[in-house]
């Protein structure tokens, strides 16, 4: 089979072999290849010298960079402290409702707190904090546990019915399925529709009221207006946790859904709680 | 009786997989059985149809002098259909990253029809194609017939088994989330059966060849098929928790557990679809261009520093991870010596050319095959770029990624798939030619203009991902929520639907083309300009 055969077309001599009419020509490998192929051995050789690379029984050479990049990320963040160390320190120091006194010291709690936002809040109350349903909107004035900036830090610090933490804010509406007559519940929520101006049946809106002096002013107040101290929502403006059409808030008076927020302090630590109120506090707080 | 044992068995199966419905131990298992047991049961049916109950004596024997090429037409019928398949599916996916609304809980979401996607790529389309063209090749340049007989038959429905077993599995939630290794232990067990027997087919048809010397082509279908064993074996050692269950418990687990994982993805890379598909390359450019391959000095150098190189570069995949310094130094640095020897293959199937460069113009299938080249050689640059740390500081994790696996699937397994396809199907069906030229040329720019616009729409994507996330103001606070980073993928995801979209038509033309052509009809139409000789006038 070996015999000189030499390609017509190139005049290069071929191996002398064939497979199902396929030959190979002899050429050399392109010097261009071979030597860049040595280089990147040698320049792999002389890498796994300089940086970690070969095992041994517990531990591996450490390469004469010394190169480690858990030293690497150490470094990285001892620098960040360093750098944002004063300023953390003085926000430890200072009260939350005083942070907005120094001016320096509150522009870095807003970008702080946006940035810890983005991190750890939007995924329930969205990129631009306008929350959806069953996620309160932080943009807005209404606040159910009052917009005061130390009481957004409470809210923020120790969660809202959060079981692990003990000063976590908790409030439950009974559901009134068990309560009241479902007439009766169709009445108490046209009147609740009406408080806020809006348009709803006339006839149910009367008894409606009786029935909400009865059952409900207790915690939402004579006027609908809320009270801050139980977390009950002030039902006379247009702003709705679970839904504004009828029928969602008869199922709220039915069966109410209790939303949960996980008490932060333990996760985040005290001064990025602070700057979290102080951003969340410019983006609709002022009560 | 012709088909007796094969009926038997496969009945025999149909029983089990109804045994496995009625004490399944979770519900997932039971539905897989049900799909396991309908798909046998039709089998057995299809069988059945086809006994003979003549006597022996009476029966004609099969023509075993020649080559054994049936299987091999249905590998290509087989290709061409789960590459369209897959295709659609990453056509859908693509649409689902761009509009949410479209996952459709709960078999249809994305974490399902990922795996879907991938899997019907690379171990349908790929796979077959792998196994098809390998199984012509061996015969052809080994001039031997298979070895084993039927048990190629078996190769091939036991490939098709498992990839629908697979398939349904990872719609009915089961998976050992394990990229590219998702169906779980008795799927496995299955494919390892398989692969086996493939081996020896493979194997004993090298082993009983009539040429001197066995030709590059065969070195890499088996380099592939030996690797592709090891890494499935290993990979996928799990204890199951039940016998009669879908769930199983890999052997390893934390960091170990996620080198071996990469370990075996990356050489999935490296085995299935570089070195198979080089192996591919090796027949069908020499053959297309009609031209001696261009260096066998290069082939042989190549071959195993490729082959020695490429199993060490997993840990890559775990830059800046709890893998220790030492194994990402050595995943990164024999990335880097990788990058010459995948050069080679782009250079000896480059080269093959000289002296026929004129048929790129007049032949779209060696265009075809130029371009999977091309984008061989740029994926291989690009990955060893990667794979650099302070590179994949910045890529790791972003669509960047998903554009350079997708150069190189699209670009280099997809395109010279295409033109293998187009080469065989005229001599496995004794046509004289394809259905139509001009298709094939419609199906290279649709295929290439669309893997342009996905590789490029998918830089800027993840470079701009990478840039998003590692974004610090100047008082060092983060600047971008993740929400915002995915938000801002929307226009590049939806381009890169585009760009899927085309190469999905480009597959559904060659679908019609390999059936009209399987048909045996020939499309009336204009010769591409050059591709027919120049007729002389007479003097």
């Amino acid at each position: 089979m070996s015999e000189e055969h030499i390609d017509e077309v190139s005049g290069v001599k071929t191996t002398g072999h064939e497979w199902d009419g396929i030959r190979e020509l002899d050429n050399p490998m392109p010097r261009w290849w071979l030597w860049t192929f040595y280089l990147c051995i040698i320049w792999a050789i002389g890498y796994a010298i300089a940086y970690p690379a070969i095992p041994l029984i517990n531990s591996a050479t450490p390469g004469l960079l010394g190169y480690s990049s858990r030293a690497d990320v150490a470094a990285d963040l001892a620098q960040a402290k360093v750098a944002q160390g004063a300023l953390l320190e003085k926000i430890a120091a200072t009260p939350v409702e005083d942070i907005a006194s120094d001016q320096e010291l509150l522009q870095f709690a807003i970008a702080g707190g946006e940035s810890a936002f983005k991190v750890n809040c939007a995924q329930c109350h969205g990129s631009g904090a306008a929350g959806s349903a069953g996620y309160p909107n932080l943009n807005d004035d209404d606040w159910l546990w009052g917009g005061t900036i130390d009481q957004i830090y409470l809210s923020i610090a120790h969660g809202i019915r959060d079981e692990t933490d003990d000063n976590t804010r908790v409030s439950e509406m009974p559901a009134f399925a068990d309560i009241l007559e479902p007439r009766q519940i169709n009445e108490v929520a046209a009147y609740v529709i009406s408080l806020s101006d809006t348009p709803s049946d006339a006839a149910l809106v009367e008894p409606g009221a009786e029935v909400y002096a009865e059952n409900c002013a207790a915690c939402h107040g004579d006027d609908g207006e809320g009270v801050i101290d139980f977390g009950a929502p002030r039902l006379s403006d247009g702003i709705w946790l679970m839904g504004s059409s009828e029928a969602q808030i008869v199922a709220q008076v039915r069966a109410p859904k209790h939303g949960v927020m996980p008490a932060w302090l333990g996760r985040l630590g005290e001064p990025v709680i602070k700057q979290l109120a102080v951003y969340v506090h410019t983006l609709g707080g002022g009560q | 009786m012709k088909y007796a044992f094969e009926t038997i068995a496969v009945g025999i199966g149909a029983f089990l997989a109804l045994l496995g419905v009625a004490f399944a131990k979770d519900d997932q298992f039971q539905a897989h059985m049900w799909v396991l047991f309908i798909v046998l049961l039709a089998g057995t049916v299809l069988l059945l149809r086809r006994l003979n109950f003549s006597p022996v004596t009476a029966q004609t024997a099969d023509d075993k002098s020649g080559y054994f090429d049936e299987v091999v037409r249905y590998g290509i019928i087989a290709t061409t259909i789960w590459g369209i398949v897959g295709f659609l599916v990453g056509v859908i996916v693509a649409f689902q990253l761009a509009y949410p609304d479209l996952n459709i809980e709960p078999w249809f979401n994305f974490g399902r029809t990922r795996p879907l996607h991938t899997s019907a790529v690379v171990f349908a389309f790929g796979g077959n194609a792998l196994i098809a063209t390998s199984l012509y090749v061996v015969q052809r340049t080994s001039r031997a017939r298979l070895f084993g007989g039927d048990l190629a038959w078996f190769v091939f429905w036991g490939y098709q088994l498992f990839i629908v077993m697979a398939a349904t599995g990872y719609l009915l939630g089961i998976t050992q989330s394990r990229e590219y290794a998702e169906p779980e232990w008795y799927v496995d067990i299955w494919l390892t059966l398989v692969w086996v027997a493939y081996l020896v087919v493979f194997m004993g048809t090298i082993v009983r060849r009539k040429e001197p010397h066995i030709y590059v082509a065969n070195w890499f279908y088996l380099a592939f098929i030996i690797t592709i064993a090891m890494l499935h074996i290993v990979n996928n050692l799990a204890v199951p928790v039940s016998f009669l269950g879908s769930k199983s418990y890999s052997l390893f687990s934390g960091v170990q557990d996620a080198l071996t994982q990469w370990w075996y993805g990356h050489n999935a890379v490296g085995f299935f679809l570089t070195a198979g598909f080089l192996g591919m390359m090796y027949y069908f450019i020499p053959k297309q261009a009609n031209r001696p391959v261009y260096s066998y000095r290069l082939s042989i150098i190549h071959f195993w520093s490729l082959i020695f190189l490429y199993i060490w570069a997993g840990p890559h995949h775990l830059h800046y991870t709890a893998l220790p310094d030492w194994a990402q130094t050595l995943g990164m640095v024999f990335s880097i010596m990788l990058w010459m020897p995948s050069w080679g293959g782009m250079i000896n199937g480059l080269m093959t050319l000289s002296g026929a460069w004129d048929k790129i113009r007049t032949d779209p299938i060696i265009r075809m095959m130029v371009i999977a080249v091309a984008f061989y050689g740029m994926s291989t640059f690009e990955g060893p770029m990667m794979s650099i740390k302070a590179v994949n500081s910045l890529s790791h994790y972003t669509d960047w990624t998903i554009g350079h696996v997708h150069s190189g699937a699209l670009g280099w397994v997809g395109m010279i798939t295409f033109g293998a396809v187009y080469y065989l199907v005229p001599k496995l069906w004794n046509r004289p030619r394809l259905y139509s030229m001009r298709l094939v040329n419609w199906h290279f720019w649709l295929a290439t203009l669309g893997i342009v616009v996905y590789a490029a729409v998918l830089w800027v994507a993840g470079i701009q991902q990478g840039l998003m996330w590692r974004e610090y103001d100047d008082q060092g606070f983060l600047v971008f929520s993740f929400a915002e980073s995915v938000a801002a993928m929307f226009p590049y995801y939806l381009l890169r639907a585009i760009g899927g979209l085309m190469y999905l038509a480009g597959g559904i033309i060659m679908g019609w083309n390999v059936l009209m052509t399987i048909l045996g009809h020939e499309r009336d139409e204009v010769p591409i300009p050059g591709s027919e000789p120049v007729l002389q006038p007479a003097e």
